[in-house]
């Protein structure tokens, strides 16, 4: 039965003398209700940070009239979404025209399920868990299709057929580079891989056989970076080509569903990536794990995310968007004959006896670099931001 | 040219194939994020490839021309400044230069040097529109608002001289409009100081030498020299091309020809010259060459002795019988102005012959065989202005 009951059992003796099917729905519905509450409202907090975040990097405030510090900003959006006729153009094919957010939305959802939050915090520990993300995750790009087909709308249309081209494409890189932690886990439960990598930062795969993990880890992101559809290759709804892409008939709460599962997919994808390659809910220092009572592997796996979602966002606001053809050029001449090269190197690598558990270097390259680049992002921020303040001091003078 | 007229007929014999089911005619614009206004281009698309491209003319038209007719010169100038409304200074300045021709009035060194001032502040503001809303077509938002946010800085000057942020009515015929204000000299060298120390570098660090930013252009939309000269492009069209023709070099106005500054063209770096990229780039070191001549007009005008700006304008102007064709070099290129006058306080006759409007007319050479992507990035390195097109 798992976490939730032993937890209710302690708190609620009489459960055990509940009849099974109502227990069993208990124990199922409160993980589910608890994830589907986080991942409806995380939205909230991730479109807000991504309008704060690019406001910074654009000189200027972002939101700052509702609530403190525009706090509330989102939750007056989301209102007003909720609020607003959802407007059916003529021509719509009305089943798929609704259909088609719900599943892009569970698309997004469902691998919540898999993702552990900490060792025993685990919706449901699946054996299958790496095979079941992929394979969920992609039911979205149906989803993608259909609200472009359904939506009679030529926009619409080529939207729905670039994000099929390339989810498609960069799934496959996606799913082979996935392989070589499961590889060298030999597991493709979500559980195993991120228990694999405990012992502090330097045990995280990310610095597993060095030079060769880290590039492992830069086509998983790239990858993903491209499959939740983030710039610079937000091809299909490149909003000064395609007006909005596949969504460009919704709105309303449809187009709200559409901008969820937009950002959902890119917490999910950064949380995946988080447990493949950075450890998980595991801390950076083992000391960390745990603060006094409170496990803190739900911290530890948010913050990791989130500092990937950082990164995201930050591409997001600095680049240019990639062409198409550009695009698939990328996915299929450069990401796929690496991440094939990786499997092989990393599958040979764990067959040599010598090497099977890492290089020796592995354990002392994880702090010095992450310290070293922590250190320069912090030195340069510093200098920006003197050089701001007396740039400021001198135009005043 | 004879490939020209094949290609423009193109369209029309692509319409009666009827073998060839595989296009789809979208229409992009006049309601489109990226069509730089109310541009409509029909698009005959095989997938990504555009096969043909007709762009759809006149949905901002406001009869201008027609309605200078009606009013006296002075009240023209709104009119002038209306046409390109990101570029209001050059306009006007096209007009009272005009008239002021066909009056044969001489303004003095002072007012010539005032109006070179305004006319290059503004053309930094103009390219700075044109190259962040160019960012923003290619999918980079943050360069858009930088140089917009450096772009009010200027408009701030001028609304501290005129009073108006956009639309100045700021040349008069024979004069300008107000004074530069005390302390204007010094503020413009603070926002050159600036802009040379931190926006440019910026701009180019940023956005316009960046990778994904290059590859998108650099062998995109290329424009031959002798297609950019057929098809009358002009301005930094022309120059990206790499043909260095500038007015101010060429038939020089308001004392253009003493100050030291270089015709930017297209360097063709990174493909092709006459590239999207090249045409952008003009923009972009233009910008500095603008900065480089606002220092020599500010130098002058801090040795010059301030003069009274209306001391020519006319009480009223009545100019002689006859007719006149005067150009400037506009931000967007060779702006020319043809005034009848049939000796009466109304213009017989204004018509404009307008930088964006010639450009578009290469659109279609440019357009065929690139992808959709690529349509919105030749839209954008044209640097068309609706409002200057259809007038």
């Amino acid at each position: 039965m798992g976490v939730t009951y032993e937890l209710l059992l302690r708190t609620f003796p009489a459960l055990a003398r509940w009849p099974s099917w109502v227990v069993i729905a208990i124990v199922t519905g409160l993980p589910a209700l608890a994830c589907f509450t986080f991942m409806a409202l995380g939205p909230l907090v991730y479109v807000y940070g991504e309008r704060k975040i690019s406001a910074f990097m654009q000189d200027r405030l972002g939101p700052m009239r509702v609530g403190p510090v525009g706090l509330l900003q989102t939750v007056a959006d989301t209102v007003k979404l909720l609020f607003k006729e959802a407007i059916f153009p003529r021509g719509v094919d009305r089943r798929l025209f609704v259909l088609a957010p719900l599943l892009v939305n569970v698309g997004a959802f469902m691998p919540f399920v898999v993702i552990p939050w900490g060792a025993r915090l685990q919706p449901a520990d699946l054996n299958v868990g790496v095979f079941y993300v992929v394979a969920i995750a992609s039911l979205s790009t149906v989803g993608l299709i259909m609200a472009g087909w359904a939506s009679n709308n030529k926009y619409a249309l080529f939207g729905a057929m670039r994000s099929a081209a390339q989810i498609v494409s960069y799934e496959i890189p996606a799913v082979i580079v996935l392989l070589v932690p499961v590889m060298i886990v030999g597991s493709l439960s979500l559980h195993d891989i991120t228990e694999a990598q405990r012992g502090g930062l330097q045990s995280w795969f990310l610095f597993r056989y060095f030079p060769i993990m880290p590039v492992a880890f830069l086509v998983f992101f790239v990858a993903g970076l491209a499959e939740t559809n983030r710039a610079p290759f937000d091809i299909p709804e490149a909003e000064s080509e395609l007006v909005a892409g596949f969504h460009t008939e919704y709105s309303g709460f449809f187009f709200a569903m559409f901008f969820m599962a937009e950002y959902t997919e890119m917490f999910v994808f950064s949380s995946v990536a988080t447990v493949l390659f950075l450890g998980g809910y595991q801390a950076p220092l083992p000391a960390l794990q745990q603060l006094g009572p409170l496990p803190m592997g739900w911290f530890w796996l948010w913050a990791k995310a989130w500092l990937l979602i950082f990164v995201m966002m930050w591409l997001r606001w600095t680049l240019p968007r990639s062409r198409v053809d550009q695009l698939m050029h990328i996915a299929w001449k450069v990401l796929l004959p690496i991440a094939l090269a990786l499997v092989v190197v990393v599958g040979g690598l764990i067959l040599l006896p010598a090497t099977a558990g890492g290089f020796p270097w592995d354990r002392w390259v994880g702090w010095p670099l992450t310290i070293g680049l922590v250190g320069f992002l912090l030195f340069v921020m510093l200098r920006a931001f003197r050089w701001n303040r007396r740039r400021a001091q001198e135009l005043a003078a | 040219m004879a490939a020209s007229e094949t290609v423009v007929n193109d369209w029309d014999a692509r319409a009666n194939d009827a073998d060839d089911m595989d296009e789809m005619v979208l229409n992009m614009g006049p309601q489109h994020p990226a069509t730089h206004g109310v541009l409509r281009v029909e698009l005959r698309t095989d997938g990504e490839i555009v096969k043909a491209a007709r762009p759809h003319i006149g949905y901002l038209h406001r009869c201008f021309e027609k309605h200078c007719e009606n009013v006296d010169y002075p009240g023209v100038m709104p009119y002038a400044d209306r046409m390109d409304y990101c570029a209001a200074m050059g306009n006007t300045l096209g007009f009272a230069l005009t008239v002021e021709k066909l009056c044969g009035i001489q303004v003095s060194p002072y007012v010539d040097t005032v109006r070179v001032v305004m006319a290059e502040l503004q053309r930094i503001a103009s390219h700075a529109v044109a190259v962040g809303t160019y960012t923003m077509d290619i999918g980079a938002f943050t360069p858009f608002l930088h140089l917009l946010r450096d772009r009010e800085k200027i408009l701030d000057l001028f609304e501290w001289t005129c009073g108006a942020r956009l639309l100045y009515n700021y040349n008069w015929v024979g004069g300008v409009s107000h004074d530069l204000p005390d302390g204007f000299i010094r503020a413009t060298r603070d926002l050159l100081r600036e802009f040379d120390a931190v926006t440019y570098p910026e701009l180019l660090d940023l956005i316009i030498h960046n990778r994904i930013f290059v590859k998108r252009l650099a062998h995109v939309g290329v424009c031959s020299p002798e297609l950019a000269i057929s098809h009358d492009l002009t301005g930094p069209n022309l120059r990206g091309s790499g043909v260095a023709r500038d007015l101010r070099k060429d038939t020089p106005y308001c004392g253009y020809e003493t100050y030291d500054f270089e015709v930017c063209v297209g360097q063709g770096q990174y493909g092709p010259k006459g590239s999207c990229f090249d045409r952008n780039w003009v923009r972009v070191v233009e910008m500095r060459e603008s900065s480089r001549i606002l220092h020599q007009a500010l130098d002058r005008l801090e040795k010059m002795e301030k003069a009274d700006v209306h001391e020519k304008v006319p009480k009223r102007v009545k100019p002689p019988k006859g007719e006149v064709y005067f150009r400037t070099e506009a931000p967007r290129g060779q702006l020319g102005y043809y005034l009848v006058s049939d000796g009466n306080i109304n213009p017989y006759r204004v018509k404009v012959k307008s930088p964006c409007f010639t450009a578009m007319s290469a659109f279609h050479h440019l357009a065929k065989g690139m992808m959709i992507a690529d349509i919105i990035a030749l839209i954008g390195s044209l640097d068309i202005v609706l409002g200057e097109i259809d007038r």
